[in-house]
């Protein structure tokens, strides 16, 4: 009871006028920056946090998290209409939601964003209301060998149920792991793969260079050429009705993978060092997997685009728990909020509920609020951002390359970025024409920063053993069914054989 | 197709043996007390990068996908014809922010792309390039804090004129 007492306190003191107005403007403004590609929560975060010394600290972290949940959902909205993942946590949101636009159906996958988003959200906050402090607790049993087994089965889920090329997607895979690790060695601290010795690569190869160069040039040249320059997304219908029925199809196709991102995303999102990025991924490989049509995903699935996006929202929430009862960020954004949070004179950590109780039930009450404020806010702009798929392609081409060129250097400020962009870009076109499939190489760049410390943390814990993965309780399940999912492939090849064989 | 297919692999081959030999510049074994040295991780990703180019390969060779039983050409002319202006004005774009500044080439390559390829009128195609460059100056610059690119010392003029509106 205590516990409803407190949330209903906090969710008067989100009602407070000043509160209420930061709420408003904090998901406006999160939702047009997480809507420019190369432009992210993070951004937005780091950017308003000045702002915030001007009012009270719950009032300026309300504020912070309405921006940060904004953000969420408007990284949906360049995945979709320009094909290009703004930020990490919407790159699997490109792999159905970019189809349906090319089908004319671009509001149907903005509105399912737009929904599963507030139901992953509500579910997380919920989660967080009732168990914050026994999942803090959980999420500190996962070490190095864990997160590892973790990243292997997103990896696994690409490999055991893409219908594409098996070598082929491996290959990606690699070449994205690889692509990660140039730069410096994170931890002896030397130079590494440098390649042909240009020095622009000491800095190292961000995801959002090889998402915006594979999503944002290759891709459309590709679709140029293919469709010899007569795209059809050119002509999507959107009216209140359209829209009711959009949502109502949303809810009945988008249910399930829902439901799987809501709960995985979340649980994905407590674990320090976890965040939005593998929460959104994971839930779109385990909806894959789990459903019945998984052959549907990639070509337009709305729970392909349901499960990433209710995973990304859920996660955030959830990597706000670790960084509230343990001190620990469990992504940048939250990395951000906390230095806020330190500067404001506060404390994080096990004693934070108990000695800033108005503090924290403010900010759980906010995300209620700015949950439904963000779906409201975003509902409203779809006809605007469905507008602009009306434009005639020769229009809208060039503007995506511009926002691809434009966006691309906000984020990495470097010109040698840019040329990475293009030698990308066209780079891609050609493997695209070769059937390689690009998404894993982008998933892998994303995960690659979290994969190799993990290995080598818990290889240097086993002095080299890898059985580490396999024989510890949470690490080795999940080893073992990342291992099943890779070798899948063989397995039904194997089926096929003999089925061939006894006829 | 075929030809284009083992020629890709081949390249990815040989990119992912510099790969290996560029991981090999730091230690790709168990370093007691230390774990795994820094080239462990890209070399073994380097080995399979390379393993499954030659699984692509094997499968060229058994005609196991659509390219290496098809007879086609990579591209016809149209195929060719999009890569060169659509990809080579893309380059071009990038190509001359560093002399007309950021703003700059996004005018220029709006212009490039809607009235020459697009073939729009000149009087979409010059309200878009003026108004686009100075939307994003106002976003990036003002908004964002973000400072993009100016080129060589000529766009000085213009950005102190900006600067002054929004300072």
């Amino acid at each position: 009871m205590e516990v409803f007492s407190s949330l209903a306190d906090g969710i008067l003191l989100a009602l407070m006028p000043i509160n209420l107005m930061l709420i408003l403007i904090g998901v406006t403004v999160g939702l047009f920056i997480g809507a420019m590609p190369g432009l992210g929560s993070v951004n937005g975060v780091a950017i308003l946090l000045p702002i915030t010394f001007l009012v009270p600290p719950s009032s300026a972290i309300i504020f912070l998290a309405a921006i940060y949940y904004g953000a969420m959902y408007g990284g949906a909205i360049s995945s979709v209409t320009l094909g290009i993942p703004g930020a990490s946590t919407a790159v699997a949101t490109t792999f159905d939601g970019r189809p349906l636009a090319l089908q004319g159906r671009a509001s149907l996958a903005l509105v399912t964003a737009a929904l599963a988003s507030f139901v992953g959200g509500t579910v997380a906050t919920v989660l967080f209301t009732l168990f914050a402090p026994l999942l803090a607790t959980m999420a500190l049993s996962f070490g190095p060998p864990e997160i590892f087994a973790l990243m292997l089965l997103a990896f696994a889920t690409f490999v055991g149920l893409g219908g594409d090329d098996i070598p082929k997607t491996i290959f990606s895979i690699c070449f994205g792991l690889v692509l990660a690790t140039v730069g410096f060695d994170t931890i002896s601290g030397e130079p590494r793969l440098v390649l042909f010795d240009i020095q622009g690569f000491l800095r190292g190869i961000g995801f959002i260079v090889l998402a915006i160069g594979v999503y944002g040039i290759g891709e459309m040249i590709w679709t140029i050429e293919q469709t010899r320059g007569e795209v059809t997304t050119t002509n999507p219908k959107m009216t209140a009705k359209g829209m009711m029925a959009d949502s109502k199809e949303a809810t009945k196709k988008g249910w399930k993978g829902t439901l799987i991102g809501s709960f995985l995303g979340f649980f994905v999102g407590v674990l320090p060092a976890a965040g939005a990025t593998p929460g959104s991924l994971m839930s779109y490989g385990v909806a894959k997997m789990l459903s019945r049509t998984p052959e549907e995903y990639g070509k337009g699935s709305p729970d392909g685009v349901a499960a990433p996006e209710a995973a990304n929202n859920s996660a955030s929430t959830g990597s706000m728990l670790p960084m509230l009862t343990l001190g620990i960020p469990g992504s940048p954004t939250t990395a951000i909020l906390l230095g806020g949070m330190v500067i404001w004179g506060l404390t994080p950590g096990p004693r934070l509920f108990l000695d800033q109780s108005e503090f924290v039930w403010g900010l759980i009450g906010s995300f209620y609020i700015s949950n439904l404020a963000a779906v409201l806010i975003n509902l409203a702009f779809i006809p605007l951002f469905v507008w602009m798929l009306r434009m005639p392609f020769t229009i809208l081409a060039p503007l995506i390359f511009v926002l691809s060129i434009v966006g691309g250097f906000a984020a990495s400020r470097s010109m040698h970025d840019l040329w990475l962009i293009v030698i990308f870009g066209l780079g891609a076109f050609f493997m695209r024409k070769f059937d390689y499939p690009l998404a894993p190489a982008v998933l892998a760049i994303v995960l690659g920063p979290i994969a190799e410390p993990t290995l080598r943390q818990s290889l240097l814990l086993s002095s080299g053993d890898p059985m580490i993965f396999l024989n510890r309780p949470i690490a080795g399940p999940i080893t073992v069914i990342a291992i099943f999912l890779i070798l899948l492939p063989a397995f039904k090849l194997l089926r096929r054989k003999k089925r061939v064989a006894a006829n | 197709m075929r030809q284009g297919e083992i020629s890709l692999a081949g390249f990815l081959a040989l990119f992912s043996l510099y790969l290996m030999w560029k991981s090999a510049e730091l230690p790709i074994g168990y370093i007691r007390g230390q774990g795994p040295g820094g080239g462990f991780w890209p070399f073994w990703l380097s080995v399979g990068m390379l393993l499954s180019c030659c699984a692509i390969a094997w499968n060229w060779w058994r005609g196991k996908s659509p390219a290496s039983v098809s007879d086609e050409p990579l591209m016809d002319r149209f195929g060719w014809r999009t890569v060169i202006l659509v990809g080579g004005g893309v380059a071009g774009f990038v190509a001359m922010i560093s002399v007309v500044s950021m703003y700059g080439a996004v005018g220029l390559f709006l212009v490039y792309y809607l009235r020459f390829l697009g073939r729009h009128s000149w009087l979409l195609t010059l309200a878009m390039a003026i108004v686009l460059p100075i939307a994003l100056f106002f976003f990036f610059e003002g908004a964002m804090q973000i400072s993009m690119p100016q080129g060589m010392p000529f766009t000085q003029p213009f950005f102190d004129v900006m600067y002054d509106i929004i300072y």
